[in-house]
């Protein structure tokens, strides 16, 4: 018998014009939680897809199944080899019973008119709920679950399948620090009983915390495949970017001028309370937290789209007051959310519509009419000066990648010609090289006069950007550093212990979610 | 070279006329020609006011007795001795008043379009019911008449031109306005827009406004030919014009919709019933071939984007 639950030899995937895969090769050893990593981009969706069947690659590839060579050409191949796979989307029936969610599938073969079964159904989900050791009641209905639980749901689906390999892919981008815990260990035990995993994330410490062996992909080629042992993250990062990267201090390079915006007293029931501060000319602020802390709620409540119970603003020292998303922008504030692809872009629009979206009125002519030609003319510009890649200003925003996406988004607010500007997670899910750039671009942007607040969970990201740190705990400001005494620990003291001091290595523990970043 | 959803259906349309025309007897007889173009305004107007809703990812089946309410306001100011300027600027306020209502629910209170307008559909009927007690309204002054039953300089059926203007007007508001940019915008991704700074509410609002004004229009061509108005003027459009909205290429879920693409699948409609009347089709069989030509466009445009979304997801998998 191999040792190698799955191999994976010369996979190529060729598509129309693109080479999206060339020779790579993916092998795992059985009980083994196995990193598949790279930048957006580098393959690694494309090669999950042609193992789960979605996909078929360009012919020469070989898979092999325990070391017997198998073919997979669709989906239910996959399956019955013992291959789950856990989408970052998950995969449920949400009106449907945990019960029902976990055995559906199990008798795809039975004729539709015999009887359903429901003490066999009962027992699969039982026995399976139980290997995992999770407290889920079988009979609740799915989407009263928290993520994290639909997601123990779905691993209870994959046992119920017997699964041999569990591919995870991003399993914790929308978890809480200590439910990603608990996810580590559901992970370890699942190994320990000799189930294969492959782990996808872009949390390179993440990846060290669970990970036994990892693959590198870049640009849609094999890098190698490394014993956690033999490999740290500056290596890892330097295997997938093919360079060192780490991120750049973009510090000050103007003299902070007179103060530009102030928050004063801003409050709303269950959101925030108490939150006054201010932002100078030339600076970035940064605002960070545990998530829950109430950092986007705020930004929201600046913005217009969540209307504050009390509290006053202030541009160039003149009282302004913000109703709508719309007041927002006539006033000169600007917020760019995470959730980039609903809030922020509408996606099967042109890159010059969602460019031109917010001053649509600003655009007209004499006669009141859309003027075509500068609308083009300002998304080319936009294209150009933000390098958005490929350069195509007709092209739906849905097919640009992420941080090009990104990029699309922040020349949406530029065009606004806003005095502030706010961004949440400025770099959530973007590669590291774009992510250096936007990093510069905030810089630029504050050097231009502009004020800018980003938020951000990313430590790493707020040190490299911010001239100084707001932190938030509970809705309040529970800290504020200077760019030259902020820590990464000293930030995460304030966002859980509200300034107090406590063991800080304590706390790092219990923060994965906010300390964790490439 | 590729050609638009709206070129292949104008294409259709054309390819239908031309078939008709060589196997229906007296398809092209002048008369017909022109009975074509009168009866084809009134339910064009219905058609491109459901189509504007739907392209918000709404629907308004409340459209046909907005219509029938403004036709009755019509009919009340004709009957009692007003001229025709005021019954129409009369049709045109009943019809904004129950838009505005509709506009009002959908958009400030967020209750979803479907439900709304099922509500002031049952509504407006019982208002038309109070006002004309189920009976008809009718005999209306010569000139009225001449809206729906006259000709533009002698050669076209106004009703036609008028209604050739409003489906222009209603391409150049789509297109070429900020307003019209924020209904498509609106109808991809309603978010995204309020993240934008749009006023979603006040976009909603004037599309509700703008239906029943299509409606108002309608009605008023529609009592003018029919010389009467009853709580069921022009009810029979009202699932009809979803039909060609959609066959138009207009996307249910909404972000897509054109004007021209209505305008085709409504002279499709119109050719194919007259067209099978003249073959000597009963009505009832003409609904049956309306009807199968309906889902086999659909299935096709189904098949069409299933196989453009799997070149995407492809694409997709390029990228990723």
């Amino acid at each position: 018998m191999s040792e190698y639950i799955l191999q994976m030899k010369d996979v190529s995937k060729t598509f129309p014009g693109v080479k999206a895969l060339d020779n790579v090769q993916l092998e795992v050893k059985k009980g083994e939680v196995h990193a598949l990593i790279g930048e957006n981009g580098a393959g690694k969706s494309t090669l999950i897809k042609i193992l789960a069947g979605i996909h078929k690659p360009d012919p020469g590839a070989k898979f092999y199944f325990e070391g017997e060579e198998a073919k997979i050409n669709k989906p239910i191949d996959a399956t019955l080899k013992g291959v789950s796979i856990i989408y970052q989307d998950l995969s449920l029936f949400p009106n449907l019973s945990v019960a029902e969610n976990i055995y559906i599938g199990q008798d795809s073969n039975k004729k539709p008119w015999k009887k359903i079964n429901w003490k066999s159904i009962k027992k699969t989900a039982d026995k399976a709920l139980e290997e995992l050791e999770v407290d889920i009641d079988p009979n609740t209905t799915v989407e009263r679950l928290s993520i994290a639980q639909q997601q123990l749901v779905e691993i209870a689906r994959a046992l119920a399948f017997e699964a041999k390999l569990i591919v995870m892919d991003e399993p914790t981008s929308a978890l809480s620090s200590s439910e990603v815990e608990k996810l580590y260990k559901v992970v370890d035990k699942l190994s320990s009983r000799g189930i294969s995993i492959i782990f996808i994330s872009h949390k390179l410490k993440e990846l060290f915390r669970v990970s036994d062996r990892f693959t590198v992909l870049r640009d849609g080629k094999y890098v190698g495949s490394y014993q956690a042992e033999e490999i740290d993250e500056a290596k890892l990062i330097n295997l997938m970017v093919g360079r060192e990267v780490s991120y750049e201090k973009n510090e000050k390079q103007v003299e902070t001028g007179e103060v530009i915006f102030q928050v004063k007293d801003f409050y709303k029931q269950g959101n925030f309370k108490d939150i006054s501060f201010s932002l100078k000319k030339g600076e970035v602020l940064g605002i960070t937290g545990l998530v829950g802390s109430g950092r986007t709620e705020l930004a929201q409540a600046i913005f217009g789209v969540n209307k504050p119970d009390s509290g006053s603003l202030k541009i160039y020292g003149k009282e302004i007051r913000i109703r709508s998303s719309a007041d927002a922008v006539k006033k000169g504030v600007a917020y760019i959310p995470e959730a980039r692809q609903t809030q922020g872009l509408v996606l099967e629009q042109s890159i010059i519509n969602n460019i031109s979206l917010p001053i649509l009125n600003r655009m007209r002519n004499k006669l009141k009419l859309l003027d075509r030609k500068s609308e083009v003319q300002l998304a080319e510009q936009y294209i150009k000066s933000l390098d958005v890649r490929p350069a195509l200003p007709n092209l739906p925003a849905s097919k640009l990648s992420g941080g090009n996406q990104q990029k699309v988004v922040i020349g949406k607010w530029l065009s606004a010609q806003p005095k502030i500007l706010i961004i949440d997670e400025p770099t959530n899910g973007i590669d590291i090289g774009a992510k250096t750039e936007i990093h510069k671009l905030l810089r630029r942007l504050a050097n231009d006069g502009i004020g800018v607040i980003m938020i951000s969970s990313e430590l790493p990201e707020i040190l490299a950007v911010s001239d100084r740190v707001l932190v938030m705990r509970h809705g309040r400001i529970s800290g504020e550093l200077g760019i030259q005494e902020a820590t990464q620990e000293k930030i995460m003291n304030y966002a859980l212990n509200s300034g107090s001091k406590k063991n800080p290595s304590e706390a790092l523990d219990d923060t994965s979610r906010i300390s964790q970043g490439v | 070279m590729k050609l638009s959803k709206e070129s292949v259906l104008g294409l259709i349309a054309l390819a239908t006329f031309l078939l008709l025309a060589v196997i229906a007897p007296g398809f092209l007889s002048s008369n017909n020609i022109n009975s074509m173009m009168f009866q084809l305004p009134e339910f064009g107007l219905i058609a491109l006011a459901m189509m504007v809703v739907i392209v918000t990812g709404g629907i308004d089946l409340s459209i046909t007795y907005i219509a029938a309410l403004s036709g009755v306001g019509a009919a009340l100011m004709l009957t009692n001795g007003y001229g025709i300027l005021p019954a129409i600027i009369v049709a045109i306020l009943f019809a904004l008043a129950c838009g505005a209502f509709n506009g009002f629910v959908v958009s400030k209170i967020g209750v979803s379009p479907i439900l709304v307008t099922l509500g002031t559909m049952v509504l407006f009927e019982g208002i038309i019911l109070a006002i004309t007690k189920g009976s008809s309204i009718s005999g209306f002054s010569e000139g009225y008449s001449l809206i729906g039953n006259g000709y533009y300089l002698g050669l076209v059926p106004l009703s036609i031109v008028i209604f050739a203007v409003f489906a222009i007007i209603t391409a150049i508001l789509l297109s070429k306005t900020s307003w019209g940019r924020s209904v498509y915008m609106y109808g991809s991704n309603e978010t995204a827009t309020l993240f934008s700074g749009v006023k979603n509410s006040r976009v909603l609002m004037k599309v509700y406004l703008y239906a029943s004004l299509l409606a108002a229009i309608s009605a008023i061509i529609m009592t003018s030919r029919y010389n009467s108005v009853k709580v069921d003027l022009g009810s029979s459009y009202l699932l009809q014009s979803v039909a060609a909205a959609v066959l138009g290429g207009t996307n249910i879920h909404g972000g897509y919709g054109k004007v021209i693409g209505t305008v085709y699948a409504v002279m499709i409609f119109q050719f194919i019933r007259n067209g099978l009347n003249l073959l000597g089709f009963h009505s009832s069989l003409v609904d049956v071939v309306i009807g199968a030509i309906l889902i086999l466009v659909l299935a096709m445009n189904f098949f069409s984007d299933k196989f453009k979304k799997i070149a995407e997801t492809k694409n997709a998998g390029k990228a990723a």
